[in-house]
C-alpha cells in the first residue's frame, strides 16, 4: 500500500509521524510523575504514530507508482477503512452486550474500576457509533465522492491521514473511558486533546473532500454528496462549540467546560441531537442515496423530493436538540421550539425514507431475492419508524412518559441497529465485491443469515426495551387513592429484570449477525481463486485523467 | 450531455443527470407531501400563539393560555397535598399504636411505608427488610436497639455512628487488629461464642470454650453482658439467639472480633418529614407482626 504513494506523500507522512511521536512524547513527559492519565495516552500516541511509521519505513524504498495510477479511483484507504469499521463493530457490539447482561445481572462482572458500568457504557457507544459508524462513514464517502463525482481523490496521503487520525482519536477516547478519563457530556466524552487532534483531522477530511468536489466532472453534486458534506461541516461545527473547554492543566487530562449550568446542558443537547442529525442520520443518508439506487439498478424516485427532504433536514433538526431538555430548568419557550421544530421535522425524514423505498418500486424482485438490497429497505423502514418515533417522543406530554426510561433506548436502537447498522451492512455487502473485485459476497446464504439475525435481534431488542420503558415511565407516575407514589424506584428495577434479559438475548442476536458477517467479508477478501473480471464500474473513464 | 429519457417502469422523465449509473426521476413532490407540511407549520404556529415560543430580547411571548410549567407544578403539588392533608393530619396527631390500631390509617401507612421504605431503607435492609449480610433484619423478633415504636423511632430519626448530633453511637473493638487478644484467645472466645448460640457446637472442644470463656469474662462481658445476652440501651447484640447481623459460623464471629464492628445507619431526622418517619415506624412494625 506505501508504494502506492508518491516519494513526495512518503515524505510527507513521515514528518506527520515523527511531529505526531514527538508530540506523545511530549504528553507522556508532561503528564509523567503525577499519576495522570495522560501519561498513558502520550505513550498511545507514539506507540501509534511509530507503528505506523514501520509499515511507512517497509516500503519507503519501492519504487514511485507509475502515472497509471490517475486512470483510476484511489481505494486502499477504502478497503482499510471497511476492516476497521468491522473491527470496531465488534469491539463495540461486544462491550454493548456485556454491559446489556451486567444491567439484568449486575454481579456479572469483575471488581475493577475498568470494568463498571460507568466506564464501559461510553465505550460501547463510542465504540459503535464513532468506532463503527464513523469508519464507515469515511470509508464510504471516498468511495461515492469519487464515484458520483467521477474524479479520483486530489492526493494520497490525505485520505490516509483523515482515516488512521480518526482511529487515533477514537483509540485515545476510547482508551480514556477505561481509565476514568471523561468530560462527562454525552457522545462528547473525550477530554481536550483528543478533541483539539479531531478538529486537526476533520479539517483535514472537509478540505479533502471539497477538494475532490473541486475536481469533480459531472455538471452537477449528487445528493448522497451533499449529505456527506453536511455530516463532515455540521459536525465539525457541533464538536468544536460543545468541546470549548479550559484544561486544568496543560500536563492533565482535566479540563472544565466554557459552559456552565442550563446553559451546558442545552449546548451539549443542541450537539446531541445533532450528532444523531448529521453524524447517525445524514451521513448514512448519503450512504443510502447511493449504494440503494445501484444495488437496486433504478432511479432515485424524484430528484425534487431529494432536495426537499434535504433542506428539510438540515434546517429542522438544528432546532430540535431542546427535546432532549423537556420539564427541565431549561425555559419552556425553548422547549417549545424544540418540540414543533421536531414535529415539522418529521415530514422531510419521511421523505427521505419514502424516496429510498419508492426507488424500490420496479425492483421488489431484486429486494425479495438479494438479502444485500433488503438490508438497504429495512434500514429505510426503520429510518422511517424511528424519526416517527422521535417525533412522537419529543411531544412534551409524550415526553413527560418516556423520559428518563428505556423507551429513549428503544428508540435510540430502532435507528442504530434498525437504520445505522442495517444500512452499513447492506453497503458493504454491496461495496466489498466491487472494491475486492469478487463477482459476490464469498456466500450469500452467510448474508441471509446475517440479515435475519440482525432483524430478529434488533426486534428482540426494540421490544423489549418499548416494553420496559413504557412500564418504567407509568410505574413512575402511578399514584394510589392516597395522593403518594405506589411504587418505590426498586419497585420498578426489578420489573425491569425480564425485559433485560431480553434485550440481552436481542443484542447476544444482533452480534452474531455482525459475527457472521466478519467472517464472510473476510473469506470474500481472501477469496483469490474467485477473481472476476473487473466490474465495469471500477473502469475510470479515460476523460478521468487529469487534464494537465 | 443531460439526455432526459422516460422510465418505462414508473412513467416518469428522469432528470437528465447520471452519476456512475445513478439516474434520477423528476417526479412531482407529491401532494400529501406539502399537505403534512403545512399541517405541521401551521400546527406549530397555533402552539406558538397559545404557549411560551419566542424570544424577545430580555422576555419571551408568553402565549395566550398563560401556562408555564412551573405554575403547572404547583398545582399538582397543591392537588396531591389537598390528598394527602386528610390522612396527613391525622397521623401527625396520633402515637403509633393510635396509628396502628386504626384500620384507614394502616391502609395508607402499608401503602406509602412501601413506597418509603423501598425509596430510603431497602438499599440495605433489603425490600422486604429482612437485612442482609452487615444489615439487621427487621422483621425478626430480635432487636439491636430494642423494638418499642418510640425506640424505632428514634433510631429512624437520628441514625446509628450516623454523625448526627444526637446520633446512637455503638463501636465494637478491634480486638485483633488493634493486638487486644492473640490469634489463640480470638479461636478460643470465637469457639465459646459460637456455642452460646449453637451448644452442640461445644461437642469435642470443650477445652478451647473453657479457655474461651475465661476471655468472654475479662474482655466482652462488659458490654455483651455476664450471658451474653447483650444490652439494647448500648445497641449490643444478643450472642445467644440464632439471629446474626454479621454471621455467626466460626469464621465470621473470628471475623467480627479480629476487626470489631461499627455499622452506620444514616439519620433520616433531616431528610424525611416527621409524617412520612412515623409512616416508616408503624410500617416496619407492622412488617414484624405479619411474619
Amino acid at each position: 500500500m506505501v508504494s502506492n504513494l508518491t516519494v513526495g506523500e512518503r515524505q510527507g507522512a513521515l514528518a506527520i509521524l515523527i511531529v505526531l511521536t514527538l508530540c506523545g512524547l511530549v504528553m507522556a513527559a508532561a503528564a509523567a510523575g503525577h499519576g495522570d492519565p495522560m501519561e498513558m495516552h502520550g505513550y498511545l500516541v507514539m506507540l501509534f504514530s511509530l507503528g505506523v511509521m514501520a509499515i511507512l519505513l517497509r516500503g519507503f524504498l519501492a519504487p514511485p507508482p507509475s502515472e497509471a495510477r490517475l486512470a483510476s479511483y484511489y481505494d486502499d484507504p477504502i478497503k482499510v477503512g471497511i476492516i476497521i469499521a468491522m473491527i470496531w463493530a465488534v469491539f463495540g457490539m461486544i462491550i454493548g452486550d456485556w454491559v446489556a447482561w451486567l444491567l439484568a445481572y449486575p454481579d456479572a462482572t469483575f471488581d475493577a474500576a475498568w470494568a463498571s458500568f460507568g466506564r464501559m457504557r461510553p465505550a460501547h457507544t463510542s465504540g459503535v457509533i464513532f468506532g463503527f459508524g464513523g469508519n464507515a462513514l469515511i470509508a464510504t464517502s471516498f468511495h461515492v465522492m469519487q464515484r458520483t463525482s467521477r474524479a479520483r481523490l486530489p492526493d494520497q496521503l490525505s485520505p490516509w491521514f483523515v482515516l488512521l487520525g480518526y482511529n487515533l482519536f477514537c483509540l485515545i477516547g476510547i482508551s480514556g473511558y477505561f481509565m476514568g478519563v471523561t468530560q462527562s457530556k454525552e457522545y462528547a466524552e473525550p477530554e481536550w486533546y483528543a478533541d483539539i487532534w479531531l478538529v486537526v483531522v476533520w479539517v483535514a477530511y472537509f478540505i479533502l473532500y471539497m477538494r475532490t468536489l473541486a475536481r469533480r466532472k459531472e455538471p452537477h453534486i449528487y445528493v448522497a454528496n451533499w449529505y456527506y458534506l453536511a455530516f463532515i461541516l455540521v459536525v465539525a461545527i457541533l464538536h468544536i462549540v460543545n468541546n470549548l473547554a479550559v484544561p486544568v492543566s496543560f500536563a492533565g487530562a482535566k479540563s472544565y467546560s466554557l459552559f456552565a449550568g442550563v446553559q451546558d446542558a442545552m449546548t451539549q443537547w443542541w450537539y446531541g441531537h445533532n450528532a444523531v442529525a448529521f453524524f447517525l442520520t445524514a451521513g448514512f443518508l448519503g450512504m443510502m442515496y447511493y449504494y440503494l439506487p445501484k444495488r437496486a439498478q433504478r432511479p432515485i424516485y424524484s430528484y425534487r423530493m431529494s432536495i426537499v427532504g434535504f433542506w428539510g433536514i438540515t434546517f429542522f433538526y438544528m432546532w430540535a436538540g431542546s427535546h432532549h431538555l423537556h420539564y427541565t430548568a431549561l425555559p419552556e419557550w425553548v422547549q417549545t421550539l424544540g418540540m414543533t421544530f421536531s414535529l415539522m421535522l418529521l415530514v422531510p425524514s419521511w421523505i427521505a425514507a419514502a424516496n429510498a423505498l419508492l426507488t424500490l418500486n420496479g425492483a421488489w424482485d431484486r429486494v425479495r431475492d438479494d438479502a444485500t438490497l433488503r438490508f438497504m429497505m429495512m434500514a429505510a423502514v426503520f429510518y422511517g419508524l424511528s424519526t416517527f418515533e422521535g417525533s412522537f417522543m419529543a411531544i412534551r406530554p409524550v415526553n413527560a412518559l418516556s423520559h428518563y426510561t428505556d423507551w429513549t433506548i428503544a428508540h435510540v436502537h430502532a435507528g442504530v441497529l434498525g437504520w445505522v447498522s442495517l444500512i452499513v451492512f447492506g453497503s458493504f455487502y454491496a461495496l466489498i465485491p466491487w472494491l475486492w473485485k469478487r463477482e459476490r459476497m464469498y456466500s450469500p446464504t452467510l448474508v441471509e443469515v446475517h440479515f435475519w439475525l440482525a432483524l430478529s435481534g434488533t426486534l428482540v431488542y426494540v421490544f423489549s426495551m418499548w416494553n420496559s420503558g413504557i412500564i418504567q415511565g407509568l410505574m413512575w407516575r402511578t399514584y394510589n387513592d392516597s395522593g403518594t407514589l405506589t411504587y418505590s424506584f426498586l419497585d420498578s428495577v426489578v420489573a425491569m429484570h425480564p425485559y433485560y434479559v431480553a434485550r440481552a438475548i436481542g443484542g447476544l442476536l444482533f452480534l452474531s449477525g455482525t459475527l457472521v458477517g466478519c467472517y464472510n467479508m473476510w473469506r470474500t477478501i481472501r477469496w483469490s481463486s474467485a477473481i472476476s473480471a473487473a466490474a465495469p464500474d471500477e473502469l475510470a473513464p479515460p476523460e478521468l485523467l487529469p487534464a494537465e | 450531455m443531460a439526455v432526459r429519457e422516460r422510465d418505462p417502469h414508473s412513467g416518469h422523465m428522469t432528470t437528465g443527470h447520471d452519476w456512475d449509473g445513478i439516474k434520477e426521476l423528476n417526479t412531482p413532490v407529491p401532494r400529501a407531501v406539502w399537505f403534512f407540511l403545512s399541517l405541521a407549520a401551521l400546527f406549530s404556529v397555533g402552539y406558538w400563539i397559545l404557549m411560551p415560543a419566542w424570544p424577545l430580547g430580555r422576555t419571551y411571548t408568553k402565549g395566550l393560555l398563560g401556562i408555564d410549567q412551573k405554575s403547572q407544578v404547583a398545582k399538582h403539588l397543591d392537588v396531591s397535598a389537598t390528598q394527602k392533608a386528610n390522612w396527613a393530619s391525622r397521623i401527625a396527631k396520633l402515637d403509633v399504636p393510635q396509628i396502628r390500631a386504626d384500620a384507614a390509617l394502616m391502609a395508607v401507612v402499608r401503602e406509602d411505608g412501601h413506597r418509603l421504605f423501598g425509596d430510603n431503607c431497602a438499599a440495605c435492609h433489603g425490600m422486604k427488610a429482612t437485612g442482609g449480610n452487615g444489615f439487621p433484619n427487621l422483621v425478626d423478633a430480635d432487636w439491636l436497639w430494642g423494638g418499642d415504636p418510640q425506640t424505632v423511632a428514634h433510631t429512624i430519626e437520628v441514625g446509628v455512628n450516623s454523625g448526627m448530633e444526637g446520633s446512637r453511637v455503638n463501636q465494637m473493638l478491634a480486638f485483633g487488629r488493634d493486638g487486644i487478644l492473640d490469634n489463640d484467645a480470638i479461636l478460643a472466645v470465637t469457639a465459646y461464642v459460637q456455642s452460646l448460640s449453637v451448644p452442640s457446637s461445644a461437642k469435642g472442644q470443650a477445652a478451647q470454650v473453657n479457655a474461651g470463656r475465661a476471655i468472654f469474662a475479662a474482655n466482652c462481658e462488659v458490654c455483651h453482658g455476664p450471658t451474653g445476652r447483650g444490652n439494647q440501651a448500648i445497641g449490643v447484640p444478643n450472642l445467644t439467639d440464632t439471629h446474626w447481623i454479621y454471621g455467626g459460623d466460626a469464621p465470621s464471629i473470628y471475623t467480627s472480633i479480629y476487626g470489631g464492628r461499627q455499622g452506620v445507619m444514616p439519620a433520616w431526622g433531616q431528610r424525611l418529614s416527621a409524617v412520612d418517619r412515623k409512616i416508616l415506624t408503624a410500617y416496619v412494625l407492622d412488617l414484624g407482626t405479619k411474619q
